[in-house]
């Protein structure tokens, strides 16, 4: 232990802390802007590059970046001091010197990390004013770069690199003209980039965002000729009440549904829904190359999950051998809007062609996925346009909708109804315990004494479990950010292999850490208590298990036939792509 | 050596060779051979004699003769009467400007006679490329010692009591700095040799390096040995493709006479160097860069703690020094401590080598015992200042340091006297400024370097420097008020209390210390729209003097924007408002009555 | 799949970024290493060339395109038959270094960094050469020219023209 003391009060901290923790525990509050940690998910940005933080220590030549020096000692540290005040300033009137001014028409308008740090600083002036830097903008089918409000806080370019080892991002050129790109300074859409959308999740002001699409849907509402159905994924109802102030981990699916239906969409739906179907078809696809396996035949294991699209764009840019591994199962965002398009527009005599089709996601990738085209039949998209969380909560604001006085409804049938199974879609371990909960029963024609396979939750990175399949040890890998699933990728690829099958799920935490979810600021509490709230939600529901939605045995009687049958395999299931950088030789 | 009559010593450094000098020592060579002599005489392509300002440089050893500015066709001469007849080439001889006669003897030279040369002893001496030349001067003496009768502790106890301190511009004290990477325990460390000299008006690395490449090997070596590291890497600048290539040979040398690589003097000890590449980024010469650098990343400071001695190349303890640092490393060990704590100040042991430029009568490379005044090393190794003019500043320190004027002539140079007159010892430039040059423009010069080269990582540095550029352009653009300089004052102090690395922290040293020497100067050009020295092009004012002109009207004809009116045959008056400054009425004048002023 | 990105190179250029990559062990901590010898051999870093230097050495091309511009010595811009480099050390400097390249600027209608229309020059300006005796100092190619007034230039171009 060292003791220190910060402004004046004395402080006893573990060696090895910084002087930013210190301050925290005797109730300082130093500011920081580019620093973020979240320790239990092992991500850390911590460049030490904006000096925000900056603190007097005694003895010390110049001012110490309090998140990035360590305490001794004996060590007198003064965070208030006018040398401190005047430096902080400064260096804030700085960074808004280079940053453009246009905060009220700005999408992170009120989320921004840098306008609320102005604020507290009191900055009422920029006394260093000069040349801003310009970038042409960058837009993608889920992420916009506005490259001219970066602070070179680098959080971006760690998640990008250090957490999702994506590698779509660095820091180029240098000084004045630094910034963080993709090569060449081209737009992400030619990168490796995935669209997990982690860059976005932690951007502190508004350089990242996502394409905005609440517009389109608000024509598309307005539009007489048109139905307009919407689904929402789960992790949406554990993080949306954040949007209207309410606490992390507050469930609020029954006034999510009353706002969508207020909203004028009609018929609500639920991805879970779609995730039970998910299950039917992966786990049916699990135990097929399980049995061959068994029985000896050439198949491939592991299985890997396929419901997370940036998972998708991962491992056909970076790991293309590997593309006939996964599940070809598509993801619930997309069997929901296939099934929709078909079986549902078929039950209510609507030509697809006027059907819209809306998702709710807390994912930026779903942008991108729903215009894949193995997605679209004759041009016409399964899922039209898929909306963010945050978007959500903008479109329920505009609507001059009270959120927070709504009373809960439920979900319209028959594609509103789903198990405990589909909802622990939206957090990490959760398909895979869905398909545990599906396949133990199918496989072993017994009923589970329990459904909660508590060791496969969790939030560490890289986590393994086996589960008793009746004398069948099955052994299942989880990952979670992608950085964790390259590091299963490459056991796998050197032949170190030990498991039937592995979840992965792009975002740290998994859905519930989306890049599309209310901003978490860096907070990983956040993401646990949402992580909580989806459990909560699978307990509260009477049927837990998949392959007992009604409407799913009813949709496989009436129309879909059996798990993997030729129509499940037309509408349910995709393949992968080749997507790696290719050379070729020039002639 | 001594089987020859004659050397004739070629320096071969940079300046030199870009004067032709080696054409020079084959036309010498060529000679030679003709007349039979290649026997007695040897021509020696050697490392940079430090006069640059008379280049190329031929000393004829043992008499010492020192002829300068010598061409290629001198060869013939220099041969034929030196050598053969025994005669002095007067007209190749150095002329004391002061005292107006030809001096024979290298040593009655006011350049050399206030200098002392421990980094530079071998320079000029030998040629690099022979390691049986610097074997001759000692080199290796001080590893074989080591190696044999000293334990890594009583090196770097005879390197502690010497008080050498680092020569790439911190000054920290050597000695401590291998301690403390000695004390951490790892199965791998590094000695790195930051060769990355990148201070404008710099080169005292670069003539180590070509000068005498094995004492730095050599000190390496040592190094290696006292904090237990088996791998060395120079760090050098890719721009520097002589000195690579000197290098190279020496590595190859020292190998083959297994003084690198394993069990060296068959003591057991292992170490070898390889070479890495800088690529142009100053901020490379800071140390936590650098290491970034080395391991194929962008160059970007971190914070320390972590110091390199802890974790640094491949995060493995590292100790960095720099070129100077290392070649002062075996004269220690042969010499002593004492010996060496006896040259210099209190707190500044030893000598520094300075690279003396600009507007000076000696431009060339110093080295003189710490506490040697600005006023010996300006008038009498320098020269005194070119062309008669009057001495107005005096730059230390690079682009970290600061300008020095009249009244700090005869501060004693050191570390910390540097520092306490707001300037920095830096890597040893010495750029010397008469009245034709504008402080404000001086600068601006070294801030459009900072914004250049900063990394951009942290805010203070990469923003603050450009607002500080741009103020200081506002400034020589007569457009500046005394709020900017309140304002610019206070930047200065925030972008040294908050940067990240010391590029940061010392950038706006030129800034302060001009502001603090020659307040004056910046109010001209604030209050008065007015550059004194007359180098800054927007506040110039082209004016008529109305005695010489006769009215032919050319410069009327001539002016882009008809800023220039008047009868004929009577004076034309320049209106300053419409003036654009381009100069077309100047160029156009027969008559010399157009002034700038 | 649309979006695919496909490189092409000669095959000559493909064997010799691979023989460099290779010659290093592949190992993405000698990238600036392998920088270097890749420019020394084509003069430049074109993007297909930095794409290819990164499926070698296992890293992101983000990562080398990062670093190629973090560099003042990497370059993506083919030189000229003829690099003019003039020194802007301090020593250079004061002695009106600035007006050197002003002219040279003027007279071959290119800024710093360009080069010319034909291929022939291009411009860049160094950081302090090591021969401040000789200020100002320019250089073409290895040649070195010292003590260059502005006046000097048009007569240092014409040897090349």
């Amino acid at each position: 232990m060292v003791k220190l003391t910060i402004d004046g009060k004395a402080v006893e901290v573990e060696a090895g802390s910084t002087i930013l923790d210190a301050a925290k525990k005797v109730g300082i509050n130093i500011p920081t802007l580019c620093h973020m940690e979240m320790k239990d998910m092992c991500i850390e940005n911590k460049p030490a590059g904006c000096r925000i933080c900056v603190v007097e220590v005694e003895g010390r030549r110049n001012l110490a970046p309090s998140c990035a020096t360590a305490v001794s000692e004996g060590m007198v540290v003064k965070t208030n001091t006018i040398r401190v005040l005047n430096a902080r300033r400064v260096v804030m009137e700085l960074i808004l010197s280079d940053h453009p001014a246009d905060c009220l028409v700005c999408a992170k308008n009120g989320n921004c990390d840098l306008q609320s740090m102005a604020q507290r600083l009191d900055v009422t002036e920029i006394r260093y004013a000069g040349v801003q830097s310009t970038y042409r903008e960058d837009f993608s089918p889920s992420i916009i770069r506005d490259m001219d409000k970066c602070i070179m806080c680098r959080r971006c370019e760690t998640m990008c690199n250090e957490v999702q080892t994506v590698g779509a991002l660095s820091g180029v050129n240098r000084g004045f003209e630094a910034v963080v790109a993709p090569a060449f300074e081209q737009d992400l859409e030619k990168s490796v980039c995935t669209y997990c959308g982690q860059c976005v999740a932690v951007c502190p002001t508004g350089a990242l965002t996502e394409v905005n699409n609440t517009n389109r849907v608000i024509a598309a509402l307005a539009n007489p000729k048109k139905k307009v159905v919407v689904q929402v994924a789960p992790a949406v109802r554990a993080a949306l009440g954040e949007e209207f102030g309410l606490e992390p981990g507050t469930l609020v699916t029954g006034k999510m549904v009353a706002a969508l239906r207020n909203l004028g969409f009609d018929s609500v739906f639920d991805t879970d829904f779609a995730a039970d179907l998910t299950i039917m078809e992966e786990g049916t696809e699990l135990l097929d190359r399980l049995t061959k396996h068994l029985n000896g035949e050439k198949t491939h294991l592991p299985i890997l999950t396929s419901c997370c699209p940036a998972w998708v764009n991962f491992f056909e840019k970076q790991f293309p051998e590997f593309k006939d591994i996964p599940s070809t199962a598509r993801s619930p965002q997309q069997m929901f809007g296939s099934i929709a398009k078909t079986y549902y527009a078929d039950k209510i005599g609507v030509d697809r062609s006027d059907l819209i089709v809306v998702s709710i996601m807390p994912c930026l990738a779903k942008k991108y996925e729903c215009q894949r085209d193995e997605f679209k039949v004759e041009g016409n998209p399964d899922v039209d346009f898929a909306l963010t969380t945050r978007e959500l909560g903008g479109l329920i604001k505009r609507a001059n909708i009270d959120f927070n006085s709504l009373a809960d409804e439920d979900f319209d049938k028959p594609l509103g109804e789903s198990t405990g199974a589909g909802v622990i879609f939206g957090v990490t371990g959760g398909v895979i315990e869905a398909a545990v909960r599906t396949a133990y029963e199918v496989y072993t024609k017994k009923t589970l004494k329990s459904v909660d396979f508590t060791e496969l939750r969790g939030m560490e990175g890289i986590r393994h479990a086996t589960v008793d399949f009746d004398g069948l040890e099955l052994n299942i890998g989880i990952a979670h950010g992608l950085g964790n699933a390259r590091e299963l990728l490459e056991s796998i690829r050197r032949g170190e292999n030990k498991f039937h099958a592995i979840e992965i799920m792009s975002c740290p935490g998994g859905c519930i850490g989306g890049g599309g979810q209310p901003w978490h600021h860096g907070k990983q509490d956040v993401l646990k208590a949402r992580a909580k709230a989806i459990y909560a939600e699978d307990v509260g529901k009477t049927i837990r298990k998949s392959h007992e939605n009604p409407y799913i045995i009813k949709l496989y009687e009436e129309f879909l036939g059996q798990p993997m049958s030729d129509k499940a395999h037309h509408l349910l299931h995709t393949n992968y792509f080749d997507r790696e950088v290719k050379f070729e030789v020039k002639k | 050596m001594a089987d020859y009559k004659f050397h004739l010593l070629v320096c071969g450094g940079t300046g030199c060779h870009a004067s032709n000098s080696d054409v020079l020592a084959e036309n010498l060579k060529a000679e030679l051979a003709e007349h039979k002599l290649s026997e007695e005489v040897q021509v020696v392509s050697t490392g940079c004699f430090g006069f640059c300002e008379k280049g190329p440089i031929v000393k004829v050893v043992p008499d010492n003769t020192f002829y300068t500015q010598v061409a290629p066709d001198d060869a013939r001469d220099i041969v034929e009467e030196h050598v053969i007849k025994g005669r002095k080439v007067e007209r190749l001889l150095y002329v004391d400007p002061n005292k107006k006669e030809q001096i024979g003897d290298s040593k009655h030279m006011d350049f050399y006679k206030k200098q002392l040369r421990i980094a530079l002893r071998n320079c000029g001496f030998i040629n690099p490329e022979n390691i049986d030349e610097a074997i001759a001067r000692d080199s290796y003496a001080a590893m074989a010692k080591v190696l044999s009768e000293m334990t890594p502790k009583d090196v770097i106890q005879v390197i502690k009591e010497s008080g050498l301190r680092g020569r790439g511009g911190g000054g920290f004290p050597t000695g401590l700095k291998w301690e403390i990477a000695a004390n951490n325990e790892a199965d791998q460390k590094y000695v790195v040799c930051n060769a990355d000299e990148g201070d404008p008006g710099a080169f005292m690395d670069r003539s180590i390096l070509e000068g005498d490449p094995h004492t730095v090997l050599e000190a390496m070596a040592i190094c290696g040995y006292s904090m237990g590291a088996d791998k060395g890497v120079i760090y050098i600048r890719a721009e520097y493709p002589l000195a690579i290539h000197r290098l190279k040979v020496a590595l190859k040398q020292a190998r083959e006479y297994g003084l690198l690589g394993t069990n060296i003097m068959d003591t057991g000890f292992n170490h070898d160097i390889e070479l890495r590449y800088g690529a142009g980024a100053f901020v490379c010469g800071e140390e936590t860069a650098l290491i970034r650098s080395m391991e194929g990343k962008r160059g970007e400071p971190t914070s320390k703690p972590p110091f390199p001695a802890q974790e640094g190349f491949n995060k493995k303890p590292t100790n960095v020094n720099n070129v100077e640092t290392f070649a002062n490393i075996p004269p220690i060990i042969l010499k002593g401590s004492d010996w060496f704590s006896s040259i210099g100040s209190e707190k500044s042991k030893g000598t520094k080598v300075f690279a003396l430029a600009g507007k000076i009568n000696n431009v060339g490379l110093i080295e003189v015992p710490m506490g040697t005044t600005l006023r010996e090393v300006i008038y009498e190794i320098g020269g005194g200042i070119k062309d008669g003019k009057k001495f107005k500043a005096v730059q230390t320190g690079g682009p970290s340091g600061g300008c020095l004027t009249e009244k700090h002539l005869d501060t004693p140079i050191d570390f910390d006297n540097l520092l306490a007159v707001g300037s920095m010892m830096g890597s040893g430039g010495m750029i010397v400024m008469d009245e034709d040059d504008c402080m404000v423009s001086v600068a601006k010069f070294f801030l459009e370097f900072t914004v250049e080269e900063s990394c951009g990582k942290c805010a203070p540095c990469r923003i603050g420097n450009k607002r500080l550029h741009e103020l200081l352009v506002k400034i020589t653009e007569g457009k500046a008020t005394k709020k900017d300089i309140r304002n610019m004052r206070n930047l200065c102090h925030v972008i040294k209390d908050t940067s990240l690395c010391g590029l940061g922290q010392t950038s706006p040293n030129p800034v302060l210390s001009t502001l603090e020497n020659f307040y004056d100067e910046y109010m001209e050009h604030v209050e008065n729209h007015n550059c004194p020295a007359g180098q800054c092009k927007a506040l110039m004012r082209y004016y008529v003097l109305p005695d010489k002109c006769i009215g032919c009207g050319a410069c009327a004809r001539a002016c882009p924007v008809g800023a220039i009116s008047g009868e004929r045959k009577k004076e034309h008056v320049i209106d300053q408002h419409l003036c654009i400054k381009c100069g077309a009425c100047l160029e156009k004048c027969k008559f010399d009555s157009i002034i700038v002023k | 799949m649309e979006g695919n990105i496909t490189i092409k190179l000669q095959q000559k250029s493909i064997d010799k970024i691979k023989e460099i990559c290779a010659a290093f062990d592949n190992d993405s901590g000698e990238l600036i290493n392998v920088l270097h010898k890749t420019q020394e051999h084509f003069g430049y870093l074109p993007a297909e060339v930095q794409e290819l230097v990164a499926s070698e050495l296992n890293c992101s091309v983000a990562k080398v395109y990062g670093v190629v511009t973090f560099y003042s010595f990497f370059t993506m811009i083919p030189k000229g038959e003829f690099p003019i480099s003039v020194c802007t050390g301090t020593a250079c400097y004061v002695r009106g270094a600035d007006k050197v390249v002003e002219e040279i600027v003027k007279e071959l209608g290119i800024k710093v960094g360009e080069t010319t229309a034909d291929g022939k020059f291009s411009l860049s300006c160094l950081r302090c050469v090591g021969a401040c005796g000789l200020a100002p100092v320019v250089m073409v190619g290895d040649r070195t020219y010292g003590r260059v007034a502005p006046e000097k230039v048009k007569e240092i171009l014409a040897e090349y023209k």
